[in-house]
């Protein structure tokens, strides 16, 4: 399987999450330049972490326009795997392919800090892999990551178990039920503010972020055999 | 023609203000006790041209919809003139 | 004096003098030139003449510091300079200040400061891993402090995570000193192949000067003249235009783009413009490679068309750089600029005769021999005088008197209030602002001695720190600044990393009081000292002056950022203690002193009259040991001693690690809270395994350290016993962990909110 990791202007997390998907995952991965409407064959698709054309005017707001986005929009409603971590999953919020959004801190501060997620479904392209109910440690770095939405979206995401991970000991951004991250219908586009790729690396700490990325590659050969 | 386009963006009132409560705290602690709320939004200039005022409009409101805001969390107003400049 | 309005004045010596001239510098800027200067040229020699660009009052002591040695690919004289780290890789690293500007508006002023050290760094074509920051605030119930300390903190968090380079480490103090002159040194490490250094020396007659990134708009014209190379006084608070703003994100482009088009072999030189500019940038490109420069100032790309060349010239725009590159590949490297969105324009070129030219609209606006501008600009060996007391200077060196001292009856609770303290507290609430992870590499993260960073390259790692006590500097700035080097140099060796070299930020008052000069140049003799020592050659740093407000100094604060090689990234160790059942060791011939202590300073008011003695070839020898037995795999868990002495130093080894407790038995002193409280260099903490303890010892045997077994982990309380006698022999200090981490983790968010040391008032 590949992978592709969109690279905005300002992208700061893409480097590591090649690394982690490429260097010590094992898996082929490939950057995608965001003015180029081409996803390369990737099977798979990260939108990662960082300032996406300096978060101008809202966090996200105007990657969603990237010309890669198009390619992107059809792949995901083919139901091809997309991840989208911290900036990536405002990315995805703002272009509507994930319901919701992030708004600032309740704190108004950034906060980067080990957080325990508890994986609350395993019904996704990127929690398959996990155990219900266990807990995950995930750093997290973000300004703007309290997700809100609207209570009627929010009880829909409760009742049809959208909701991907919760932080364990409470949101550290004020986040609405605590939703550290979401998914859609389909369960193949996922957006989560916790950084995985920085809990891969064991020589650096927690790996509990491996099974995210191992997921899709399972999700991918259960959808192959399905369609097969 | 050219308009300009003065367009007011902010934060639905269901969605929770922490910047604006902090700047009415920091008010009351200034010696402004009568102020009730803030909240604080984002203040966009536009100027476009158009056919006519009703296209400018038109174009405008487009544009708030489609970038200028996001209406999961924000709602818009806007008004437009001819251009004096 | 606004800028705008000097196109049309007279340049004559009055407006020499508003520029910061003084009136012999002036005489000597005609003198250089036959004939009364331009009003541009008057512009540009009052900054390249400033204290800030030409170092004038330093630079003749500076060269007492050592500066080469078998690592060194760059000593200073570059942008930043750079380290051999073995595996064909270098190490380019600088610490800068940019304190006046974040006094008077802190954000934007510690942004643009953390933006200004990050180019010099990638200017020399290293990729930036690793930023680290010394903050010094005034006190902490100052009520300037909460929107200082908020300010600042969140001007490096909001510029560096943008940017996307790790801020993994730094220190902050709070003390009355710097009530009215905040320090804010900001420091930066990249990491290149040691063959792909770039350095910025313009060469090629004719070769283009190409100009990249940001426009040229009116920020900080003059902020290296008269902010940064004079005092305080009350019209500074009007200086509010002089600050900079900075734009992360255009840095963030520049990096990836400039990287990208150093990849080709059209460069020539390379430099970022900061201080003063594209004046500054030029004329030290021009400088360095013995050629000139011409600008066409026509070219220059403005954010306002109203820009005059005098502007234009000392605009501190910021996220801009100058390029020299080969005639005929202008296009190319544009072309790479364009693709990141960048702008990049041909503005001049290098010419055979030594001038440093600019024509404006037909007519030639500066016309200065490059040299006048750099070697030849003036160098002052200022009178310096030893204060007859360290009085003289509002230091303190009042001997201490114990009888007076009465002895504290409840040690426990003396520990919870210095653990409480501003300066002992936990710094959670400012580290966790910064992204520490970005990059991918961070194996030590803030709240280590030393932070530590991965190099994929060499399959090592580089261990880095900021350390400076001023109390210590106060007292006696020879050793206190000879502290501030071993500090550095132990806190890198419980990481397990050699101390390799180092680059030093120079926050001094006003020059021009000889005991300023005197403390100054004690400093730098110190330093110059114990880097010989212990092998650490200085190549790079930064030089503060005039940090004085309405007449008073502060302390001299001579930050030392060293840098340290670990050989194996697998073999690091960490403060946390992580199991239970461990013998703790103390290592390193250290006596503690309550003289200069925090707890000295914060239970009695005191200073007394001297810092801890200095030994460093004790230290050398404690750290090369503390290196080895990490190494070899026979310590993971190791902390130094410092500030607040050894109680607090097992309260962090508790509360760094895994939530385990320990029971340790002290030496016998006259009085148990010297033996608790005091400082002194020269001591660290191990916790090692059972097993090994026989093996540590005969190594330290043999290496000439003092090693003795203090006691052992476990539990989830911190318990000491200190063998004086007292009143019933029974333990002195026993807390539980959680009551030490509750009082640790409350000071710093309350300084914040500015309800520090108003308890009094909220109760």
């Amino acid at each position: 399987m590949k992978w592709g990791v969109v690279l905005f202007p300002g992208s700061n997390d893409d480097r590591d999450t090649l690394y982690a998907i490429g260097d010590v995952l094992g898996h082929a991965v490939e950057p995608l330049w965001h003015g180029d409407a081409d996803l390369k064959g990737a099977d798979a698709v990260v939108l990662p972490g960082g300032f996406a054309y300096g978060d101008y005017l809202r966090c996200g707001a105007l990657a969603r326009f990237a010309a890669v986005m198009e390619p992107l929009k059809r792949f995901a409603a083919d139901g091809g795997p997309v991840l989208g971590t911290c900036n990536g999953f405002q990315i995805l919020c703002e272009a509507g392919l994930l319901p919701g959004a992030l708004v600032r801190n309740r704190s108004l501060r950034f906060i980067c800090r080990r957080e325990r997620i508890r994986v609350e479904s395993t019904a996704t392209a990127f929690s398959c892999l996990a155990l219900a109910g266990s807990s995950l440690e995930i750093p997290v770095k973000h300004g703007e990551g309290c997700y809100v939405a609207s209570d009627s979206t929010l009880a829909e995401l409760e009742r049809e178990r959208r909701v991907v991970f919760r932080y364990a000991d409470g949101a550290p951004n004020g986040a609405l039920h605590d939703i550290a991250g979401v998914a859609n219908r389909a369960g193949n586009v996922v957006g989560l503010m916790p950084h995985p790729e920085h809990a891969v690396d064991p020589l650096l700490g927690s790996t509990d972020g491996q099974v995210l990325f191992r997921s899709a590659a399972k999700w991918l050969t259960s959808a192959e055999r399905k369609a097969g | 023609m050219g308009f300009l386009a003065r367009v007011y963006v902010t934060p639905k009132a269901a969605v929770l203000d922490p910047a604006g409560k902090a700047v009415a705290s920091s008010l009351k602690t200034l010696g402004y006790g009568e102020v009730d709320e803030v909240r604080l939004g984002k203040y966009v200039e536009v100027r476009l041209q158009a056919d006519g005022l009703g296209a400018a409009e038109t174009r405008v409101r487009e544009m708030c919809q489609r970038l200028l805001a996001n209406e999961v969390i924000e709602e818009f107003r806007f008004d437009v003139e001819v251009d004096g400049q | 004096m606004k800028s705008s309005r000097l196109a049309k004045q007279e340049v004559d010596e009055m407006l020499a003098l508003e520029h910061g001239l003084t009136a012999d510098e002036y005489r000597s800027v005609q003198a250089h030139l036959g004939r009364v200067p331009t009003i541009e040229e008057l512009g540009v020699f009052s900054v390249m003449w400033s204290e800030h660009c030409s170092y004038k009052s330093s630079r003749f002591h500076l060269r007492k510091l050592p500066t080469e040695g078998p690592r060194v690919l760059q000593g200073p004289g570059e942008n930043a300079g750079g380290i051999d780290i073995g595996g064909g890789m270098a190490a380019i690293f600088k610490i800068e200040s940019h304190n006046h500007p974040s006094y008077i508006e802190p954000y934007q002023g510690a942004a643009t400061g953390v933006g200004g050290i990050l180019r010099d760094i990638f200017t020399m074509g290293a990729r930036p891993v690793a930023n680290m920051n010394s903050l010094r605030f005034g006190a902490a119930d100052h009520e300037k402090t909460p929107f200082l300390l908020g300010g600042v903190v969140a001007g490096i968090g909001g510029y560096g995570n943008s940017v996307g380079v790790a801020t993994v480490g730094g220190e902050v103090c709070f003390d009355s000193a710097y009530n009215g002159n905040i320090l804010v040194n900001a420091f930066t490490l990249g990491v290149v192949a040691r063959d792909a250094i770039f350095r910025a020396r313009a060469s090629g007659h004719g070769n283009p000067v190409l100009y990249v990134g940001s426009k040229t708009g009116r920020d900080g014209i003059h902020g290296a003249s008269l902010l940064a190379s004079s005092e305080f006084k009350e019209e500074s608070e009007q200086m509010k235009p002089t600050v900079q703003v900075g734009d992360p994100f255009t840095e963030n482009v520049l990096i990836e783009a400039l990287l990208e088009a150093m990849r080709s072999d059209d460069l020539v030189a390379v430099q970022d413009m900061g201080a003063a500019g594209l004046t500054s940038s030029t004329v030290e490109m021009a400088s360095r490679g013995d050629v000139g420069i011409r600008l066409d100032l026509d070219c220059i790309p403005l954010r306002d068309p109203t820009l005059t060349p005098y502007e234009m010239l000392l605009s501190e725009s910021q996220e801009r750089m100058v390029l020299v590159v080969r005639r005929g590949s202008e296009s190319r490297v544009g072309a790479v600029f364009a693709r990141w969105g960048l702008d990049c324009t041909v503005v001049g070129e290098v010419t055979e005769a030594q001038v440093f030219r600019a024509d404006h609209r037909g007519r030639t606006v500066v016309a200065i021999p490059v040299k006048a501008l750099t070697d030849d600009a003036p160098v002052y060996e200022r009178p310096m005088r030893m204060p007859v007391r360290a009085a003289d200077l509002g230091r303190y060196g009042e001997a201490l008197d114990f009888r007076a001292l009465a002895e504290p009856k409840d040690l426990a609770r003396e520990l919870l209030d210095l653990v409480g303290s501003p300066n002992l507290c936990s710094r959670r609430w400012v580290y966790e602002q910064y992204d520490s992870f970005v990059g991918g590499n961070t194996l030590a993260h803030p709240g280590s001695d030393a932070a530590v960073v991965r190099v994929r390259e060499t399959g090592g790692a580089l261990a880095m720190t900021t350390d400076c006590n001023s109390r210590y500097c106060a007292l006696d700035p020879y050793a206190g600044t000879q502290h501030a080097v071993a500090e550095a140099v132990r806190n890198l060796a419980c990481t397990g990393a050699r101390a390799a070299a180092l680059s030093d930020c120079l926050n001094f008052g006003n020059p021009e009081k000889p005991e300023v000069m005197w403390e100054l140049v004690r400093s730098i003799e110190g330093m110059a000292a114990a880097c010989a020592v212990f092998g650490t050659p200085v190549i790079s740093g930064n030089v503060s002056l005039y940090n004085d407000t309405l007449g008073s100094s502060i302390p001299p604060t001579p930050v030392v950022a060293m840098v340290g090689i670990v050989e194996d990234a697998q073999r690091i160790a960490r403060a946390g203690i992580s199991s239970a059942g461990m013998t703790l060791v103390l290592i390193g011939g250290g006596r503690p002193q309550l003289e200069g202590s925090e707890y000295l300073a914060l239970r009695y008011d005191l200073r007394g009259d001297r810092p801890p003695v200095v030994d460093l070839h004790g230290e050398k020898a404690m750290g090369d040991l503390c290196v080895t037995l990490i190494e070899n795999g026979i310590c993971h868990v190791a902390h130094d001693v410092s500030d607040g002495g050894i109680a607090i130093t097992l309260t962090e080894m508790c509360l760094e690690g895994s939530g385990i407790g320990c029971s340790v038995d002290l030496q016998p002193l006259d009085r148990a809270d010297v033996a608790l409280f005091g400082e002194s260099g020269c001591r660290i903490v191990l916790a090692l395994d059972l097993s090994v303890v026989a093996e540590a010892e005969r190594r330290a045997s043999a290496a000439g350290v003092p090693f003795r077994v203090i006691g052992t982990t476990g539990g989830d309380r911190l318990q000491i016993k200190v063998g004086t006698p007292s009143a019933s022999g029974a333990t002195q200090v026993d807390i539980a962990l959680r009551d030490l981490r509750e009082r640790r983790e409350a000071t710093l968010p309350a300084i914040a909110a500015g309800t520090w040391g108003r308890q009094a008032h909220a109760a």
